[in-house]
Parts: C-alpha cells; structure tokens; sequence
C-alpha cells in the first residue's frame, strides 16, 4: 500500500502557504503532516493529507506545480529514545535519509514519523527484519 | 567535395578581394555623390567628399543609414538611377510606418541572383537538383531572390511560393524535389506534416536553405532529423538586395559574406565607432556594385561577430555569426553587452520555458542582473538539493553565454507580467 506526500512548489511570496492552506480546507480536505524545506527564493512544500487525490485535483486547477511522492511511515511509541532507537537501526543498516518529519496527529498515541529515503526497498527490508512495521493508511486515517 | 558557383570569385585570395572592394567603394561613392543627393547632403554635413574616400580604411568617414532615412527618403530618395533604368520593385513587409522600397536595375537583379546561385551551390546543388522554393514570390524578395538563383544554377525549379501544404507535399513526393528553401518555421511544418501523413519514404530532399527569420542550433538539429536532410542557414534583407548577402556552407559555421559586393563592418551600437573583426557589435553594410539603391554604411540592427579564419569549404569570404539579437534589444549590464536572444536560447537548453523577465537594477553603483525563470513540472521534484543543482547549472550557463553573473529566480507559472498578452521580457530599474 503505497502512501503519497504531494510536493508543491513555493516560491518566495509572502501569503502563498496561507493561500494553499485555505484553498485545502475551503475544500474540506484535512492535512495530517506538514514540512517545508526552503532557500532564501524559493522552497518546498510537503504534505500529507486525508485525500491524496482530491487535493492533487484542486492544488493543479489552481495553478501550483507539484508531484506526488512516495513516503514511508512509521509508528514509534511515544516514550524517551524511541525514536533514536529507530533512528539507530536505519543508521547502522545503511539506510540514507533523504529527508523526514512528522505527523501532528498522535492515533493511538503514538508518534508517526514520515521517511522519504534514497532506497525505499531497502528501508522496507531493514523494518522488516528488526520487526518494526509501517504504518497502515488506516492506521493515520488517510483516504 | 566543395561546389562554387564562381570559383574565382568564391575563392580569391584576401588580398584580391580588398582591392576589388578598394577600387569598388571608391567607384561607388562617387556614383552616390553624382545621383543621391539625400546620401550626398548627409556627406557634406559630415565634411567628407569623394575624394576623402581612397581605399576601404577610409570607410569609417562616411555617414550611417538607418531604416529611418529610408523612410524619410520614401519612395524615390535613395535612388542612383533613374527609373526609366529600374526593371524591378521589391519591398520589405515593415511592421510600422511605410514600407521601405527597393529598386533594381538588370544589372542589379543579376548580381543578387549570382549571390543566391552561389548559396544554392554552397549546399551541394547541381542542375540535376530540383529545387523547391517555398518563400513567398511577390514584394518579398524571398521567392524572387532563391527563383533567380535556382534559374542561374540550371536547377530544375518549383516556383511553389508559400501555403498550400498538401500541394507542396505532392509537388515533393511527385516530383522528387531535393533542395527546399523556405522559412526555418515553416520546415518544421512541413517536416511535421510528412510525418503525421508516412511520406517520410517518398521525400527524396537532401538540402534545406532556411532564412528570413531567427532560428537556433536546436531547430537545425530537429529539422535535419526529421526532414532527414542537412539545413542551411542564409541571410539578407531587402535593403541591400535580398536574400543571399551571405550564406552557409557545407561547414556549417557561420555565413560567408559575398564580399565582392558588400562590405562589412561591426559597429558599436552607442558609439558608431568601428570594431575590430572577431568582436561583436551592429552589423553594417555597404553596397559597392549595386546601382538603383546603392546603400552605404546601412545599419542592419542586427548583432554579430565576423571571422575570417580558413574555412574547411575553400571559400575566402568573411562569415558572419547568425544574428544575436537586434541593437535595438541590447542591455549593458557591467559594461557588457547582453541580449534577451542570448537568454532565451540559454533557457530553452536547460528545458525551461522560453517565457521569462530580466530585471536590471544597481545595487551600491553596480549593476545587478536577475532574470526570472518559471519552474515547470518537469523541472519540479520533492528534492531540494535536485532543484538547487539545476539552479545552479542554469546560472552557469547563463554566465558561460554572458560572460557576467546573472541570478536566476525560479518562479511559479504563469506568474510573469505580461502585457496584452505579451510579455514584458526587460525592466531596467536604473532608469528610473
Ligand atoms: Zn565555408
């Protein structure tokens, strides 16, 4: 089951977060994570939402320029260390981060950390084997 | 194997070309003196006779003509013979004001299509080509131009004139047509054409002779790949003859100018001053043979640069660089010339859209220039590091075509100004 952040170009512009913002939630559509990486010019948007789909459909209507990419997701235990615990598995197998941040939900009290890496195949084989499961669309109540 | 349509001529040595020029411009100029008096005034309010003109060194001390004068002059007052001597009338499709006309005298018309006869020579014709000419014929000197030439090559010629794809497309499968002369947009046309319709077998072309409009090294590639044949470049204007003031060869390096002819200069588009060859700068030309319209210093607007180094063709003829940009466009920024062609071409390399803006400032007494790009999905990814290295790419590039720093700022589409649905491609906040 593949999970899908879109990415939107901003450019430098004040007030162009606030209008993608509302243009989603004028939509009814619900953000589930948000990250943005930029430069001084410009930057990128990334998000995860409730529906993919029908988010893509109305940001490209409006003009933005995006594409969708494939993330990793996985739940950690809202407990000290967890996360480094995680972080130190993906490290010592060699897995290259590209970039991660996370979700602003916590269903089942868990923190879920978005993973976007040069190998997905290879991050999948490294959760497989230390026993740490993605998370499911359900599980983060994506659509 | 190299093909002159004047060996002797195409091929002289430098120092027998200078001299026919020498004693042609002097010749000229006395002939302009005795029946231009528009032309004449301007010397005398230069302070410059004939006699001042001995050799082509002395070039340089006599006035300019610009397309204005040709409209001040309109119809009749540039004019060295009489019309009673005049067997033909072309003009130029102006975009404002009147129209410029240029007239011809036998004589006139003959050397204009020995210099079209030599281009169609320059790209492997023969009297067993047939050669398809698909400028228009009319006013434009494009149909009448190649037409002549063709005629004085002994090629086998279709007077096709513009339009009417379908009947250029039989007239070409049914009659083998192997030499094409039409505009460079309009082969991507028909290029375009033979593939949509599977004619791609029946097209027995070899050579394109393509001008009268601006074209890059990107459409040459794609015209020859999918016409399947080799293009060439040709230049002219109907102020000094037409078509066939210079033309490619088999090299493919730049336009040899028939020096025999015309003289070329580079000029400084501020200044006036002369340049030296090899540097880039207006393009000026003089007509030393031709007699109903005999032009002298006319400035083209058309930038340049012209070299002399040996060509692998045989021919000894000056070429000149396919124009960059007209003076017109021209922005100095750090003291260095730079055109929006210039630009454009950079950008459509590196794949993003031809449509962008150049704003020119200056920051703390210097002048910065920025231009603005717009991102496109193709150029998009999730990836900052990836956008910042096509970034980066793009300004090196910019600076290897400039020659000066520009930054580049990615914008959102659609997101340049434009103006009546034109964009506004240069805003120069210095003068304001
Ligand atoms: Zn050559």
């Amino acid at each position: 089951m593949k999970i899908n952040q879109i990415s939107v170009f901003l450019e430098n512009r004040t007030g162009q977060l606030a209008e993608i913002t509302h243009l989603l939630a004028d939509n009814g559509v619900d953000m589930r994570a948000i990250s943005i990486a930029e430069t001084a010019d410009y930057g990128i948007l990334r998000l995860l939402v409730d529906d993919t789909e029908r988010a893509e459909g109305i940001l490209r209507e409006n003009g933005n320029i995006l594409t969708l990419t494939p993330v990793t997701i996985v739940g950690v235990p809202d407990e000290p260390a967890a996360l480094s615990k995680l972080l130190s598995v993906l490290a010592d197998n060699g897995v290259d981060i590209v970039y991660m941040y996370s979700l602003f939900t916590h269903p089942g009290g868990k923190a879920y950390m978005v993973f976007r890496v040069a190998d997905k195949d290879k991050l999948s084989d490294v959760l497989d084997a230390n026993g740490i499961s993605k998370a499911t669309k359900e599980e983060i109540g994506l659509k | 194997m190299a093909n002159y349509y004047q060996p002797e001529i195409e091929t002289a040595s430098p120092e027998q070309i200078r001299a026919w020029q020498d004693e042609r411009l002097v010749a000229q100029v006395k002939h302009v003196w005795d029946n231009v008096p528009y032309y004449r005034a301007k010397m005398e309010e230069k302070g410059v006779t004939p006699d001042d003109i001995k050799s082509c060194a002395d070039l340089h001390k006599l006035p300019f003509l610009t397309k204005d004068d040709l409209r001040e002059a309109y119809p009749y007052g540039l004019m060295g013979k009489p019309l009673s001597e005049c067997v033909r009338i072309q003009s130029t499709s102006g975009t404002t004001g009147k129209r410029v006309v240029a007239f011809y005298t036998q004589k006139d018309i003959d050397l204009w299509e020995d210099c079209c006869a030599r281009a169609i020579m320059a790209v492997g014709g023969t009297k067993d080509d047939v050669c398809h000419v698909s400028y228009g014929y009319g006013l434009f000197t494009g149909g009448p131009g190649l037409n002549g030439g063709s005629h004085k090559v002994g090629c086998l010629t279709l007077p096709m004139s513009s339009g009417n794809t379908d009947r250029q497309l039989q007239f070409m499968c049914d009659l083998g047509s192997t030499i094409i002369c039409c505009t460079p947009s309009y082969a991507e046309y028909l290029a375009e054409s033979i593939e949509e319709r599977g004619l791609k077998d029946q097209i027995k072309l070899k050579a394109g002779i393509f001008g009268a409009e601006a074209w890059s090294e990107n459409m040459r590639h794609d015209i020859e790949e999918k016409l399947g044949i080799k293009a060439y470049d040709i230049y002219g204007l109907t102020e000094i003859s037409g078509p066939g003031v210079s033309f490619e060869c088999e090299d493919q390096t730049g336009m040899h100018i028939n020096e025999d002819h015309f003289i070329a200069e580079i000029i400084n588009p501020e200044t006036g001053e002369v340049l030296p060859e090899g540097e880039k700068g207006e393009l000026v030309f003089s007509c030393i043979t031709k007699e109903a319209f005999p032009l002298l210093r006319y400035r083209t607007k058309d930038i340049c640069v012209l070299t002399r180094e040996k060509c692998s063709c045989g021919r000894t003829f000056v070429k000149m660089s396919k124009p960059m940009g007209r003076s017109d466009d021209m922005l100095i920024v750090k003291g260095v010339n730079v055109f929006p062609s210039q630009i454009e071409q950079v950008l459509l390399e590196q794949g993003y859209p031809a449509n962008y803006q150049i704003v020119v400032d200056r920051v703390n007494h210097s002048d910065t220039l920025e231009v603005m790009v717009e991102m496109t999905p193709e150029n998009f990814s999730d990836n900052l590091g990836q956008i910042t290295e096509m970034e980066k790419s793009l300004v090196a590039a910019l600076k290897a075509m400039l020659g000066i720093y520009a930054k580049v700022k990615l914008v959102a589409p659609k997101t340049i100004a434009r103006s009546e649905g034109k964009a506004v491609r240069i805003i120069d906040k210095r003068k304001i």
